[in-house]
C-alpha cells in the first residue's frame, strides 16, 4: 500500500516525463509553423527516424556521443531534403495543400522506415547506468532527467537563436511579413529550408533521448506527432514557451487521468482538452498573454 | 510462321498434360496403382510470411519446407510424393481468404495448414467449412476451434488461452497468492486473455483487485502500475506481447515493486528479454517445452521429438527453432499421419485428424476428440522463470 501523496508524486514524475517528450515535438512543430506557415504533420516521423537511426548506429558499435551527432546531422539533412523535394516546389500552394503534402510525407517516411528497419523494436541503452532515483516515496528514472534537460536546452537554444542572432532575426522577419522580409534582402526559401532542417534535428534529438524508455519502432512517430500537435494547440501555435507549457499540461493530465480515474481515459482526456481549448481559447493558453512581439 | 505453329503445338501438349494431371489428382486414387511413379498428394499452407506477423511465419515456413523435403526423401506418403504449396497472406485477412480459395480451386489441395496468427486464421474458416477442406491453424485464440459444431473442419496446434490461464491460476493458488492485479494490452490478444483469466479466477479462489489496460503503442505504464501498487495486490499478471510487455516490465522494476510478476506465453521469445534490458529477471510464465528442452527430464515423452526438431532445424537454417515453428511441425505431422491412414479423401482425413490420439509433438501430446480440436492440456506447457536473461525451468 502506498499513501496518496507519494502516489500523486509518482504520477507527476511520469506526467512530466511524458510532457517533456510532447513539448519537444511541439517545439519543433511551432518553430516550423511560424517560419514557413506549414504545419508539418511528419514531425513525429523525424522522431522515429532519429530513434531508429541512433539504435542502429549504436548497435554497430559507435560511442553514444558520436551516435548523437551523426543521427542529428543525418535527420537534419533529411529534413532539408524533404523540404527541397516536397515543400519548396509547392511553396505557392495554399496552406491546406501543404499540410496534405506533409501527411503524404509522413506516410512515405514511415514506409521507408518499415522497409529499412522492419517491424522489430530496436534498443538503445539508457544514458546513465543505475536504477531509478527515489524522491519522497516515488521513483524517477534517470533517463527522465536527461529528457527534462534536453527540453530545457532546446528551449534555451531556440530562444537565444531567435533573440540574439542575426539569422534568428531574419527568420522572425519572415514570420512577421514575408514580402517585407524579401524586400530587405532576406530569402524566405532559405529560411524554410533552415526551419525543416532544424525541426529534423530537434525531432532526431528527441527520438534519441526517448528511445531508452520507449524503444525504437518504425510506427512510433505517428502518435507522438499527434500528441505534439495537441500540445502546440493547447499552448498556442505562435509561441515556443507555450508549446512547452502545452506539452507539460497534456502529459500531466494524461497520466493523472490514467492513474487516478481509469487507464482507458488517457487519450480521451487529450482530445477533450484539445476541444475545450479550441472552443474557449482558440489562440492557445499563452497566445494572448505573450502577444506577438515585433 | 512455323515457329508459331510449333509454339501452339507445344502449348496444346502442355495444356492436355496439365488437364490429365489435374483430373488424376481430383480422383480418389488410394495409391493402388501398380508400380512406377504414383501421383503426388497436394497440400497447401497459408502463412504470415511478410507483414507484422512475419516473425511467426518465417520459422513456420522454414519448418514446413524442411519437413516436406524430409518426407519426400524418405519415399513420400505410402509411396506418393508430397507436394506442398506455401502462399504468403502478408499478415492480412483478405489475402488469407484469397490464398486459401486459390489453393482449393486451382491446386485442389487435400488440406490446408495456416495461418500463423488468429485474425487471418479466423478469416479462412468460412471458406474451408463451405468447401469441406480440413484446415489446421497455427494460432492461439480458442475461438478458432470453438464452438466445434461450427468448426467441423478446423483444427489447431497452438495452445489455447485457457491452457495458459489454468497454469497461471494453478501457480498463484499453490503459492497462496490470492489478490491479483491483472494488466492487459488493449487488443484482441489482451482481451482474449482478460476474458479467460476473469473466468478462471473465481473457481480458483483468486480475487482480481484491480484490472488495468494499456495501448500497444503506450510508452509509459507507470500510472497503471501506480494503481497496482495502491491496490494491495499480492501478484501481478500481465497479458501482452513485446514491445509493450517489455516496457511495462521495465516500469515495474523502476517503481521498485517486489511482488511476483507473471506474464502470458506472449512474451515467450528472446526479444522480450532483450528489450526489457535486464528487467525481465524474476518474471514467471508458462511456455512450451521447446524453450527449455535441455532442462526437462529425460523421462518426458516429448524430449526426443524436441531434440530432433532442434537438431534438424539448426543444421538446416543455422538458427534455433522456436515454438511457432513447433506449431508448424505438429500441424504437418498430424496431417501426414491422417493422410497416411485416410488416403487422398478430404472427409476421411478430417475424421482421422479428429481421432488423433497420443500424438507426441513439439507443442505437447495431442489428444483430439469430437469436442476438442486442439487436443492439448496443461501438461503441454511448463512454468519457467527468467534468471540472468535465461529461461529456467521451475518445477
Amino acid at each position: 500500500m502506498v499513501d496518496l501523496s507519494s502516489q500523486l508524486l509518482q504520477l507527476l514524475f511520469s506526467g512530466l516525463t511524458l510532457g517533456s517528450i510532447y513539448a519537444l515535438i511541439a517545439l519543433a512543430l511551432v518553430t516550423t509553423f511560424n517560419i514557413t506557415g506549414v504545419l508539418n504533420l511528419a514531425q513525429g516521423e523525424f522522431v522515429a527516424l532519429g530513434a531508429l537511426l541512433a539504435a542502429s548506429l549504436f548497435a554497430a558499435g559507435l560511442p553514444l556521443p558520436l551516435v548523437f551527432i551523426l543521427t542529428v546531422a543525418g535527420v537534419a539533412i533529411l529534413g532539408g531534403l524533404v523540404e527541397r523535394s516536397a515543400i519548396y516546389p509547392a511553396r505557392g500552394a495554399s496552406s491546406m495543400t501543404l499540410i496534405i503534402i506533409t501527411i503524404g510525407l509522413s506516410i512515405s517516411l514511415r514506409g521507408l522506415a518499415l522497409l529499412v528497419w522492419g517491424t522489430d523494436p530496436l534498443l538503445l541503452p539508457a544514458f546513465s547506468s543505475g536504477g531509478p532515483i527515489l524522491i519522497g516515496g516515488a521513483a524517477i528514472n534517470p533517463q527522465s532527467l536527461w529528457i527534462f534537460g534536453l527540453t530545457a536546452v532546446t528551449l534555451a537554444m531556440l530562444f537565444a537563436f531567435f533573440e540574439l542572432t542575426y539569422l534568428g532575426k531574419a527568420v522572425r522577419a519572415c514570420e512577421i511579413n514575408r514580402t517585407a522580409a524579401r524586400l530587405v534582402g532576406i530569402n524566405p526559401g532559405a529560411m524554410s529550408l533552415l526551419a525543416f532542417a532544424g525541426s529534423g534535428a530537434i525531432g532526431a534529438a528527441a527520438g534519441i533521448f526517448i528511445a531508452p524508455l520507449t524503444l525504437a519502432t518504425y510506427d512510433m512517430g505517428f502518435m507522438l506527432g499527434v500528441k505534439g500537435f495537441v500540445a502546440a494547440v493547447i499552448g498556442g501555435m505562435n509561441n515556443v514557451g507555450g508549446a512547452v507549457l502545452g506539452g507539460f499540461i497534456l502529459g500531466v493530465l494524461e497520466i493523472y487521468s490514467a492513474g487516478l480515474v481509469s487507464s482507458g481515459l488517457k487519450d480521451a482526456v487529450a482530445l477533450l482538452v484539445l476541444l475545450a481549448v479550441l472552443l474557449i481559447r482558440p489562440e492557445g493558453l499563452v497566445g494572448v498573454i505573450a502577444g506577438r512581439k515585433v | 510462321m512455323r515457329k508459331r505453329i510449333k509454339l501452339l503445338a507445344g502449348l496444346a501438349v502442355l495444356i492436355i498434360t496439365a488437364g490429365l494431371l489435374l483430373s488424376g489428382c481430383g480422383g480418389k486414387d488410394t495409391g493402388a496403382k501398380a508400380g512406377g511413379d504414383k501421383e503426388p498428394y497436394k497440400i497447401g499452407a497459408v502463412i504470415d510470411i511478410s507483414g507484422p506477423s512475419s516473425s511467426l511465419g518465417i520459422p513456420e515456413r522454414n519448418t514446413l519446407q524442411m519437413l516436406t523435403e524430409k518426407i519426400n526423401a524418405a519415399g513420400g506418403i505410402n509411396g506418393h510424393p508430397l507436394e506442398l504449396t506455401i502462399l504468403d497472406n502478408k499478415s492480412d485477412e483478405t489475402e488469407a481468404v484469397l490464398a486459401v480459395k486459390k489453393l482449393i480451386d486451382q491446386q485442389k489441395v487435400l488440406a490446408v495448414i495456416g495461418c500463423s496468427s488468429s485474425g487471418p486464421s479466423m478469416a479462412m474458416i468460412d471458406t474451408v467449412q463451405k468447401e469441406k477442406v480440413p484446415m489446421i491453424s497455427l494460432a492461439a485464440a480458442s475461438k478458432i476451434v470453438e464452438p466445434v459444431q461450427e468448426r467441423q473442419w478446423v483444427f489447431k496446434t497452438a495452445q489455447s488461452d485457457i491452457v495458459v490461464v489454468n497454469r497461471l491460476a494453478g501457480y498463484l493458488k499453490e503459492k497462496g497468492l490470492n489478490k491479483i492485479a491483472f494488466l492487459y494490452m488493449n487488443n484482441a490478444y489482451g482481451d482474449g486473455g482478460r476474458i479467460a483469466f476473469t473466468a478462471a479466477a473465481e473457481p480458483a479462489g483468486l480475487q482480481i483487485v484491480t484490472e488495468e489496460k494499456f495501448e500497444a503503442t503506450d510508452v509509459d505504464m507507470t500510472p497503471q502500475l501506480t494503481r497496482v501498487k495502491a491496490s494491495g495486490a499480492q501478484a501481478v499478471v500481465i497479458w501482452a506481447i513485446p514491445p509493450s510487455a517489455s516496457i511495462v516490465t521495465k516500469n515495474f522494476k523502476d517503481l521498485g515493486l517486489s511482488i511476483p510478476l507473471l506474464h502470458s506465453h506472449g512474451v515467450g521469445n528472446q526479444n522480450f528479454i532483450d528489450l526489457a534490458q535486464g528487467a525481465a529477471d524474476g518474471v514467471i510464465l508458462p511456455i512450451g517445452k521447446l524453450t527449455v528442452t535441455g532442462q526437462i527430464p529425460d523421462s518426458d515423452p516429448q524430449k526426443e521429438v524436441l531434440a530432433t526438431y532442434i537438431d534438424e532445424y539448426s543444421k538446416k537454417y543455422n538458427s534455433s527453432p522456436n515454438s511457432f515453428g513447433g506449431y508448424a511441425w505438429d500441424a504437418f505431422y498430424l496431417l501426414i499421419n491422417a493422410i497416411e491412414k485416410a488416403g487422398p479423401d478430404r472427409a476421411a482425413i478430417r475424421d482421422q485428424l479428429e481421432k488423433t490420439e497420443n500424438y507426441i509433438g513439439v507443442s505437447g501430446v495431442f489428444n483430439m476428440s469430437a469436442t476438442d480440436h486442439n487436443g492439448l492440456k496443461e501438461d503441454s506447457m511448463v512454468n519457467v522463470k527468467i534468471e540472468g536473461g535465461q529461461w529456467k525451468l521451475l518445477e
